[in-house]
């Protein structure tokens, strides 16, 4: 197949709007007599849903979770950001355009980026019109903060907790649709299998997690809104539940995967501390405003502090390293996440690393607590310094908090394009299920932003285009293939449940994350990728021959449910080091120790893999075959990043 | 390996956890002993080392919700020791840490109990009615596009900062648990003081209130009759003055009711 993007043609400002008028649209009296499936009622499913029904479609929405209200979005701390220009400081459309192509070292389309920042600011509306309540200036108007990667303040919030606000604004949205009857609502409901039929996405098959019975669902157009894929790592800063099966099903039925190796680790982290760790805690990146980043200057100084013979205290201010401020002096500690995570690493690996396993790096507010005074810092901060606390027992007021970097976000996912349809007609994929607009590192505060967007301002124009070009016949669950479909559900399940082994889920999943984090993780080498890629088939093959269940199907069964989702995380591990092995340059969150600048900064190749990489399923254990969209960027120049 | 406490001292506990297969079968308290728990351990990863135990023996591991394990998505929510989210104050049951209880200790851990939350199977029940009272009036009435300009609508920060503590909630029920009449009136009346705080939200205020407590009484939740155990054992800290205001809206929209209905 040919990875068509459907970049539309004309001047980068003008695309989407010419777009919008050039597509099909579904005549309003018709708009009822087409079903669409939405799997995952996050950010970018809930607004999806909502707005698919507003408009009139019939909508199926799916969760595996006990209600929308409770998907991973709701975790987001920080913000997310809008070209309002409120601040008058120079923000515009064109310059978040070009911020997130920047941070996403030039590996994202042009297109999809432009198109971003400019429905950004409808965003912002939206959510206020809803009643989300952002946070505000005295005067009554909405208050921004500054963000890494990025020199305005764009970043709308609502306290530490802008994920849970805007969640909540999308699903007051989508639950005045169910009263309505026009979405129907399947909770605790997990789709397994996509359904395929005449090379067109019609449907899903789900497990109903409390009793365990097997159902399909028809539609005319499947929307996948099912987050990242980050917990192949075992520890990162997602949510428990949060997995790649609904992608990876429809990879396998033919969904391309694109960029799978492009992970995003996040600086800001609160370290691990014991092997029973279950994952780890963001601090939000809005931290690194107002608290600087620094270990001691020596080796030897550090390890005396690791020892406790002495304390934090007694280290005097020249004998401390400010290293971002020291070699980013123009972004200081709001360099992106990608260069301030490997300079903590870095750091911790010269030895310098504080806390007593060394794994982590000082966060300090005692000059920000100094000039502001603790009820400044504390209207800010509070909930992250609680929050911080409550996790380590320390508190944050009067020691600098102890940092390391961790998984946080996925920019990889399912290759879709302009439209966000995937490689299946009928298929599409928003928020971070999708490859779509980070490139190779996304800016903070953007993924909200592009949940929201795909959601709210660009399926429900993109949709309508497809099902226009269908007529509106109903749709059944009668084809064969449904029925196939469902077999193979059943089929997986009793073979999970009748290999009767000695190994837990949980113990394969902690064992493919210490594969992934040591060979895939921060920083990656071709020898370390070649065993890993080694070690995940054998860790493969013993999953299904020594994995240990109890119970059956046909009840609550957690543990079923979570082996499902690692024996896909089995696989996709093994595509992530396909795809970094092939990646032979350093860009963004990928970082090959064989590709770097005599400073240690990611060196890209612009010349051979300015491309997204889109991966296309062959077969059980076979290799996957790659296809490649070059990237064309007209309105940018490709330039080394740089944030001194 | 303790994380910043080289003195912490590994735990043995027993464990009395409420065993019930599902929604129709009888329940009961089951006895476990786990050995060796870090006091920098989460309640929740004691409860793993517990199910990753019961299932190496070919037992059924225990069943209890969470996901976010960051005290944001309202998902955890066990009664421990009698407590709903246990013994530490403003604190969900993932944000707890075995740091609270000592070497020794006996805990017994139970789902929420109230009609209108059947459980699903051990500890982990069905919140379903709070999704559908939101789902009677808990929203503003907006299309997605065709709104004005977010600084258009300017809210007094004092106002902003009101509505936004409502907005807290995180849905745990740990309100409804904690009452002795398992009455859902915080939550509630969270919601209704978000919205009718807000300038957005006065086109409805009338008739939300009204619909959001005849679907909360549809659920079987019980009444409030002022004790203020919920706002005791709320893990976000939300205000009884709420349920003061939402009696208020109530009273005011039903004394010139626009549902006509
Ligand atoms: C701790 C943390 C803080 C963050 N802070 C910020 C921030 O400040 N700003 C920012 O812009 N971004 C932030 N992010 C990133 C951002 O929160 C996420 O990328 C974004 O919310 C993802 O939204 P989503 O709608 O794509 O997916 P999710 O919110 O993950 O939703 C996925 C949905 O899919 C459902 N689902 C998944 N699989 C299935 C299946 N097989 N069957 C049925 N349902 C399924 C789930 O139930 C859920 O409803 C943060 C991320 C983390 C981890
Ligand atoms: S009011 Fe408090 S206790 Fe009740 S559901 Fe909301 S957060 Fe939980
Ligand atoms: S698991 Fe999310 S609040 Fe406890």
């Amino acid at each position: 197949m040919n990875l068509d993007s459907k970049i539309p043609e004309g001047p980068l400002a003008e695309k989407w709007e010419k777009h919008k008028f050039n597509v099909k649209l579904v005549n309003p009296a018709n708009k009822r007599k087409y079903d669409v499936i939405i799997v995952g009622t996050g950010l970018a499913g809930a607004s999806a849903a909502a707005s698919l029904a507003e408009l009139g479609y019939n909508v199926k929405a799916f969760t595996y979770h006990d209600s929308p209200r409770r998907a991973h979005s709701i975790a987001a701390q920080g913000g997310i950001n809008a070209a309002k220009n409120y601040q008058n400081d120079g923000d515009s459309v064109f310059r978040l355009f070009y911020d997130t192509i920047k941070g996403g070292d030039y590996r994202s389309r042009e297109a999809n980026v432009y198109r971003l920042a400019q429905v950004s600011v409808n965003i912002i509306d939206q959510c206020v019109a809803q009643g989300v309540p952002f946070a505000r200036e005295y005067g009554g108007l909405l208050a921004n903060r500054s963000f890494g990667g990025a020199q305005v303040s764009r970043t709308f919030y609502a306290r530490g907790q802008t994920g849970q606000q805007l969640l909540l604004g999308a699903y007051s949205a989508l639950s005045r649709q169910i009263a309505y009857g026009k979405v129907k609502m399947y909770t605790r409901s997990e789709m397994l299998e996509l359904v395929v039929v005449d090379g067109k996405a019609r449907g899903i098959v789900t497990r109903n997690l409390i009793t365990g019975e097997i159902e399909t669902h028809a539609a005319h157009a499947v929307v996948l809104a099912t987050g990242g894929y980050g917990n192949v790592f075992y520890l990162s800063t997602n949510a428990k539940y949060c997995n790649v099966t609904a992608p990876w099903r429809a990879h396998k039925k033919g969904a391309y995967f694109a960029n799978p190796c492009f992970t995003q680790i996040h600086p800001t982290c609160i370290p691990v501390s014991g092997d029973y760790q279950s994952k780890l805690t963001l601090m939000s990146e809005s931290l690194r405003n107002d608290g600087r980043v620094w270990v001691p200057k020596t080796k030897e100084m550090a390890e005396r502090l690791r020892g406790g013979q002495i304390r934090v205290a007694d280290i005097p201010e020249e004998e401390r390293d400010y290293f971002l401020e020291r070699k980013y002096p123009s972004f200081g500690n709001l360099v992106p996440r990608d260069v301030a995570s490997r300079n903590a690493k870095q750091a911790c690996d010269e030895g310098r690393g504080v806390g007593s396993t060394g794994l982590a790096v000082y966060l300090d507010f005692a000059d920000a607590i100094k000039r502001e005074g603790v009820d400044k810092v504390s209207q800010k901060y509070g909930n992250l310094f609680a929050m911080y606390e409550k996790i380590t027992a320390e508190n944050p007021y009067e020691l600098p908090m102890r940092i390391y970097p961790a998984v946080h976000y996925t920019m990889g996912g399912l290759w879709v394009d302009y439209n966000l349809m995937t490689s299946i007609p009928g298929l599409y994929a928003t928020g971070e299920c999708n490859f779509s607009d980070h490139g190779a590192n996304r800016l903070g505060a953007s993924a909200l932003m592009q949940g929201l967007a795909d959601g709210y301002f660009v399926i429900p124009y993109t949709i309508g285009d497809y099902l226009a070009q269908m007529p509106p016949t109903p749709v059944t669950t009668q084809h064969a293939a449904f029925k196939e479909a469902e077999e193979a559900v059943h089929a997986r399940t009793q073979k999970l449940l009748s290999i009767k082994g000695t190994r837990t889920p949980n113990e394969f999943h902690k064992a493919l994350g210490h594969i992934m984090w040591d060979h895939c993780g921060m920083s990656r080498n071709a020898e370390g990728l070649q065993f890993a890629k080694q070690e995940i088939q054998k860790l493969r093959r013993e999953f299904w021959s020594d994995l240990k269940l109890t119970g059956t199907n046909e009840e609550l069964n957690q543990m079923l449910e979570i082996a499902g989702r690692v024996a896909d995380f089995l696989e996709l591990g093994e595509l992530m080091v396909d795809d970094a092995l092939n990646r032979k340059e350093s860009c963004g969150g990928h970082f090959r120790e064989e590709y770097q600048t005599p400073e240690n900064e990611a060196l890209r190749d612009d010349e051979n893999f300015a491309y997204v990489a889109a991966w296309e399923w062959t077969g059980d254990n076979q290799p996957e075959t790659l296809h490649k969209e070059e990237l064309q960027f007209e309105n940018v120049k490709l330039t080394q990043r740089s944030y001194k | 390996m303790a994380g910043n406490n080289p003195n912490a001292k590994p735990m043995n506990l027993t464990l009395k956890v409420w065993r019930q297969r599902n929604r129709n079968s009888e329940g009961k308290i089951v006895e476990y002993q786990v050995k060796d728990i870090s006091p920098e351990m989460s309640f929740l990863e004691m409860l793993d080392v517990l199910n990753e135990d019961l299932l190496l023996k070919g037992d059924e591991p225990v069943a209890f919700d969470h996901d976010c394990r960051e005290g944001i998505c309202g998902s955890c929510d066990l009664f421990i020791n009698g407590r709903a989210h246990g013994p530490e104050k403003g604190t969900t049951t993932c944000q707890l840490h075995m740091r609270k209880f000592s070497d020794g200790d006996t805990i017994t851990i139970e789902p929420w109990r109230a009609n209108a939350f059947p459980v699903n199977r051990d500890l982990s029940v069905d919140r379903s009615a709070f999704d559908r009272i939101i789902q009677a009036g808990g929203y503003i009435s907006v299309n997605t596009g065709g709104v004005p300009d977010g600084n258009e609508i300017p809210i007094p920060k004092n106002i902003a900062d009101k509505a936004f503590e409502a907005a807290t909630c995180i849905s745990c029920g740990a309100c409804v648990a904690a009452c002795k009449n398992a009455s859902a009136m915080l939550f509630v009346s969270a919601k209704i003081s978000q919205l009718a705080l807000l300038p957005q939200g006065q086109v409805e205020r009338k008739t939300r209130v009204e619909n959001m407590v005849a679907q909360m009484d549809k659920e079987g939740f019980g009444a409030c009759t002022n004790i203020g155990q919920c706002a005791a054992e709320c893990p976000v800290g939300i205000s009884l003055e709420n349920i003061a205001l939402m009696n208020r809206e109530f009273i005011s929209a039903k004394a010139t009711s626009e549902n006509l209905a």
